[in-house]
């Protein structure tokens, strides 16, 4: 796969194949190209050149109801709360039901029953639920971009353990971070990329 | 999951959202107010002449007023990216559209429900025609702006100056509806000329147009 | 340039020349209005070369929309480019037409006006080329170049009607309103050296829109590899 944005190539080349059920790493520095990467896999920019074949599926349009998408920007309205926004976000996958949304929420550690606006949350607050908002429709493949960026040590570790428990689910993670460590305990594979490239990949036996 | 439902469900968060800031629509309710009163010192005919010229000073100042709603139709979506969001998601692109379109619709509404009556007060305008048939231009001459508006502002919003693009590009194509609308609001005012021709005419460019946005809206909501 | 190019270019030239002569030598001086009347073999051509543009403009614009071609895309900003500038002469050359044989500078005369607003649109999809950021700049004026040309009947039609309701002088007869036969052949002469001269422009263009792309493309490839951006 080969993306460039005008003369900037942010893709330089990438083929690889992800497994399913396991949580990969996505590490490298600004510019690597590992956003990019999410965002082509989430179906919100086209490869210059190349493709991707995503859960057995001929575009990864018909699969978006399967895949959950957390983007370096909150993707939050924060003119609502936070059971607002997940019953709108639930709405567009189909699903109207409020157990779901109050289950997502408590999920990743947060109240319910809370009516301040998303505008007036914490960061941590905002980033979880982010990652409640993308795992709310119960998605095999999920994609976080920079999750735990200005998130307090605490509220990390937290969502770290989450994403754990998440794929042993059975669910599909990619994580794109620069913050390896905080992810040591429940990776399965680390993927180094630099200029565009992936450069390596580490898997690591899980405990 | 139907496309109605996404559209409902969308409108509705967007009028809720609107409703609690509320800043957005007090600010676009006053400046509404101003125009009607600087056309109304800037042309001060009298009663007789109102007649003729009033169709057009109303759709001039709707069309200020249509443009400001207008420039701030995709802005909550772009704060927090959150657009991207919705573009993950399955729902439809044109379910988000209709709801976009709609809900400027109701807005520039409205806001020509208050002005109207204000430039009647100002310009002692009575019709010779009757009211439903203003009603009717009205609409049709709303949705008109409203559908070509909404999808160039987000034509306009992949641009380096996005607020004086969207009317740049709206105006021209614009043309033929503020022509039939002007003339046929003139029509009715004065009684002269039934406005059935334009009436059609404008009832055609909203379903064309229409219909072209709703062809084009996801190849421009996903150009990256 | 290929050696069909230049015999194109040469033979444009010589019947541009040919068509000249036979616009303001041959072709007899009209009646009521004098030389000034001339000006019709340079006025109508040019309107209907920038028809053309703008109907090439569309179909590659539609193509783009459909194939993602660059090519097409090249076309179609040279295709609006050249219709911009017929647009303009038709619209400098109506005045200087209408000032001396009715007096005034302009009325809102139905196909003059059509013109104008064709130029008002297409200008602004230059406009909107010109402003926006990076790759998307090809989609969204295709996006709007489709408006701009489904618009065209719409505007044609509003613009007659409204002249049927508010009368007024009416600019620059139709081509076919009783022309002497010597007249008609300057006027063919001429519509066919302009459609000519409307193409090379637009070839000219095209190929260079397609130097700049092969030029990004080279520039990617670089980038590709890894060196110097």
């Amino acid at each position: 796969m080969v993306k460039f944005f005008g003369r900037f190539a942010a893709l330089r080349g990438v083929t690889a194949s992800f497994a399913p059920a396991r949580l990969y790493v996505v590490v490298g520095d600004n510019g690597a190209g590992k956003s990019t990467l999410l965002r082509v896999v989430a179906g919100l920019t086209q490869p210059s050149k190349g493709s991707v074949t995503l859960l057995g599926a001929g575009t990864i349009r018909e699969v978006a109801h399967r895949i959950g998408y957390m983007g370096h920007a909150p993707l939050l309205y924060d003119e609502l709360d936070g059971m607002e926004n997940l019953r709108y976000f639930a709405g567009l996958y189909g699903l109207s039901d409020e157990e779901r949304c109050r289950n997502a929420i408590r999920q990743v550690g947060l109240d319910p029953v809370l009516e301040r606006r998303v505008g007036q949350y914490s960061q941590g607050m905002r980033q979880r639920l982010s990652l409640a908002r993308a795992v709310l429709h119960d998605p095999e493949l999920i994609l976080l971009d920079e999750p735990f960026s200005n998130v307090d040590v605490h509220s990390a570790h937290d969502m770290a353990n989450v994403l754990g428990r998440v794929r042993d689910q059975g669910k599909t993670i990619c994580v794109v971070t620069h913050q390896a460590a905080l992810m040591e305990p429940v990776a399965d594979e680390f993927v180094q990329m630099a200029a565009g490239q992936i450069v390596s990949r580490e898997p690591r036996s899980v405990r | 999951m139907s496309a109605m439902s996404v559209t409902r469900a969308t409108l509705v968060k967007d009028l809720r959202m609107e409703w609690r800031s509320k800043d957005a629509i007090n600010s676009m309710l006053f400046f509404a107010l101003l125009v009607v009163v600087i056309f109304s010192f800037a042309f001060n005919p009298t009663a007789e002449e109102s007649r003729l010229i009033a169709g057009g000073l109303i759709w001039v100042a709707f069309l200020f007023a249509a443009v400001v709603a207008l420039n701030q139709t995709w802005a909550r979506e772009l704060r927090n990216q959150v657009l991207d969001a919705y573009r993950v998601s399955p729902a439809p692109p044109n379910a988000l559209f209709l709801a976009k379109a709609l809900g400027n619709f109701l807005f520039v509404v409205v806001l020509e429900s208050l002005m109207a009556p204000l430039f009647v007060v100002f310009y002692q305008l009575r019709s010779v025609g009757p009211v439903w048939q203003l009603i009717v231009v009205a609409l049709l001459g709303t949705w008109a702006l409203v559908v070509n508006g909404t999808f160039f502002a987000a034509l306009s919003i992949r641009t380096r100056n996005r607020e004086i693009m969207l009317p740049l590009i709206l105006f021209p194509i614009s043309i033929p509806a503020l022509i039939g609308m002007v003339d046929a609001t003139t029509m009715i005012l004065s009684g002269e000329g039934t406005p059935d021709f334009w009436l059609k005419m404008l009832l055609v460019y909203d379903v064309v147009f229409t219909l072209v946005c709703l062809l084009l809206f996801e190849t421009v909501l996903n150009a990256e | 340039m290929k050696p069909l190019s230049i015999g194109f270019v040469i033979f444009t030239l010589a019947l541009l020349g040919f068509s000249t002569y036979q616009a303001l030598v041959v072709a007899p001086t009209e009646q009521t209005m004098g030389d000034v009347q001339r000006i019709f073999y340079y006025h109508v051509p040019s309107a209907w070369v920038a028809g053309m543009c703008f109907a090439v403009n569309f179909l590659a614009s539609l193509y783009f929309l459909w194939r993602k071609s660059l090519d097409a895309d090249a076309l179609a900003v040279g295709s609006a480019e050249v219709g911009v500038v017929f647009c303009s002469i038709v619209l400098i050359t109506g005045p200087i037409w209408a000032r001396p044989v009715w007096g005034i500078w302009w009325t809102w005369d139905a196909r003059l006006t059509t013109t104008l607003v064709l130029w008002l649109i297409y200008v602004s999809y230059l406009v909107l080329r010109r402003f926006a950021a990076g790759s998307q700049t090809q989609t969204i004026a295709a996006a709007l170049a489709i408006f701009g040309f489904v618009d065209v009947p719409i505007v044609y039609m509003s613009i007659r009607w409204f002249r049927t309701q508010h009368p007024s002088p009416v600019m620059g007869g139709g081509a076919n309103s009783g022309l002497d036969p010597t007249m008609l052949h300057a006027f063919l002469w001429n519509l066919l050296a302009f459609t000519c001269i409307g193409i090379c422009f637009i070839v000219a263009r095209y190929r260079l829109q397609k130097m700049e792309n092969a030029l990004e493309a080279a520039h990617a490839e670089l980038a590709l590899k890894g060196m110097a951006q």
